[in-house]
């Protein structure tokens, strides 16, 4: 499969980059990993005029703790979120996220901006921002400006970014003490688009009660869904099997995946019931070991 | 805009610098076969699943199907002709050969390519490491059994000449 033809550009600083997407407005598509963009541009889905390959540009990978955030470069790969001993550490929902992600050569290409700015519901870490709560830094002609991830998927493919925006970062609060999280996805094979996957974290006191609860639905809807009812539901509650099961079954009306083949609707909603639940008892256990 | 420019790019290719100037929507893939002549990397799904035309980018194992050639510019490709040849067997190939790794063969050079990139990270894997390292590799033939068997085969034979170095 051969791409429609397109003019390559390779700035080497972002103003240069904003500066061209400035000029070619909606004919350019930005580069990043590409594993998203090529296969859509070989089956013509998408067929941009220009491509402008940010890969050049420094200062766009990285993994560090910063004014009470975990900041991560836009073009940090998912391969090097595998290998991040602050990831490892304290984040375990965004490290069960990058390995689920396709496969091991994908993910030494693909970047958790692009798995962001693509806006596609089966990609694996919008369930898991939504979860955290992060925010993604756009970076435009006027300068820079943060977009709470609740506010950033518009509709299938479409984020709030504009054409003359880069998404340059992402920013997650420090989690509390006796925090913790988990990604539970579905799939029919290594590599697969999730058939339903759940993002949960959670924030436990010292007699278990819930201070915070985030859950972040993939591929089970036409945009990633923050289950909202479910979080509410728990904030204030002992996470005990009782209110597990009753956020899971709200997570679930949250739903509202297609059938396809990957099965029929109401299979999907009944994962995302029992992968919401299996997420929240990993999340739990994880922050009880938490100290 | 109807004429699309050429990128002029370099390459270092298995060790030797190559020049060329392509069309931007040119594949890595069908540079290494086409223009290198290099036709050990197979192109067998053609999208990103299957991992045939797997190959090392700064040592780092990618579908070449899923990268434009001028991405590579400035970088440096190993392919499986870099690996080893006929008359000197890189022990990957030797255990492939050892223990029936292979049967029709189409797979091998990504397989081979995606288990080098392993054993540069982790030159003593378990079997899961090795099944993980070639879970974006598809093989119709083998069931992975031989396979993962050729890895420990190489594995065990280049750590036993690394202690005798």
């Amino acid at each position: 499969m051969i791409p429609k033809a397109f003019d390559y550009c390779r700035p080497k600083t972002l103003p240069e980059a904003i500066s061209l997407l400035q000029q070619h407005g909606d004919a350019a598509k930005i580069l990043s990993g590409g594993e998203s963009l090529i296969p859509m541009m070989k089956m013509r889905l998408a067929q941009p005029e220009y491509l402008i390959d940010i890969n050049q540009i420094s200062g766009l990978e990285y993994i560090k703790e910063e004014d009470g955030y975990l900041k991560i470069g836009a073009l940090t790969r998912e391969a090097d979120l595998e290998a991040s001993d602050l990831i490892r550490s304290k984040y375990p929902l965004i490290l069960d996220t990058a390995f689920s992600i396709a496969d091991p050569q994908v993910r030494n290409l693909a970047t958790v901006g692009g798995n962001l700015a693509h806006g596609d519901p089966a990609n694996d870490h919008p369930a898991t921002m939504l979860a955290l709560n992060a925010e993604v830094v756009a970076t435009g002609p006027n300068g820079e400006r943060s977009i709470p991830i609740k506010e950033f998927f518009v509709s299938l493919f479409t984020t709030a970014l504009q054409p003359n925006e880069i998404l340059t970062e992402i920013r997650i609060p420090a989690p509390p003490a006796k925090s913790g999280g988990a990604y539970f996805k579905l799939e029919r094979k290594v590599g697969d688009f999730a058939t339903v996957g759940v993002a949960a974290q959670v924030a436990v006191d010292a007699k278990g009660v819930c201070q915070q609860a985030g859950i972040g639905l993939t591929n089970a809807g036409g945009t990633p869904i923050k289950a909202e009812k479910a979080e509410e539901f728990l904030r204030g509650k002992p996470l005990d099997d009782g209110n597990i099961s009753q956020a899971a079954s709200l997570a679930a009306d949250d739903a509202h995946p297609s059938s396809d083949l990957r099965g029929p609707a109401e299979y999907k909603i009944s994962m995302v019931r029992e992968l919401t639940k299996r997420a929240l008892t990993k999340a739990v256990n994880r922050a009880s070991q938490e100290r | 805009m109807t004429t699309k420019r050429a990128v002029d790019i370099t390459v270092k290719v298995n060790g030797k610098e190559h020049f060329a100037a392509v069309e931007p929507r040119l594949l890595l893939v069908h540079f290494i076969r086409e223009h290198l002549a290099l036709t050990g990397t197979h192109i067998g799904c053609d999208t990103t699943n299957c991992g045939a035309c797997t190959v090392l980018l700064d040592g780092r194992a990618v579908k070449s199907c899923t990268l434009f050639t001028v991405q590579a510019d400035g970088r440096e490709l190993r392919t499986i002709e870099g690996v080893g040849n006929s008359s000197a067997l890189h022990p990957l190939q030797e255990g492939f050969k050892e223990k029936h790794g292979l049967q029709c063969g189409f797979c091998t050079p990504g397989m081979i390519m995606s288990a080098c990139a392993l054993l540069e990270k982790k030159p003593h894997p378990t079997e899961e490491d090795i099944r993980w390292g070639i879970s974006g590799n598809l093989c119709r033939c083998t069931g992975y059994q031989n396979i993962v068997k050729a890895v420990q085969y190489a594995a065990e034979k280049m750590s036993a000449s690394a202690s005798q170095a």
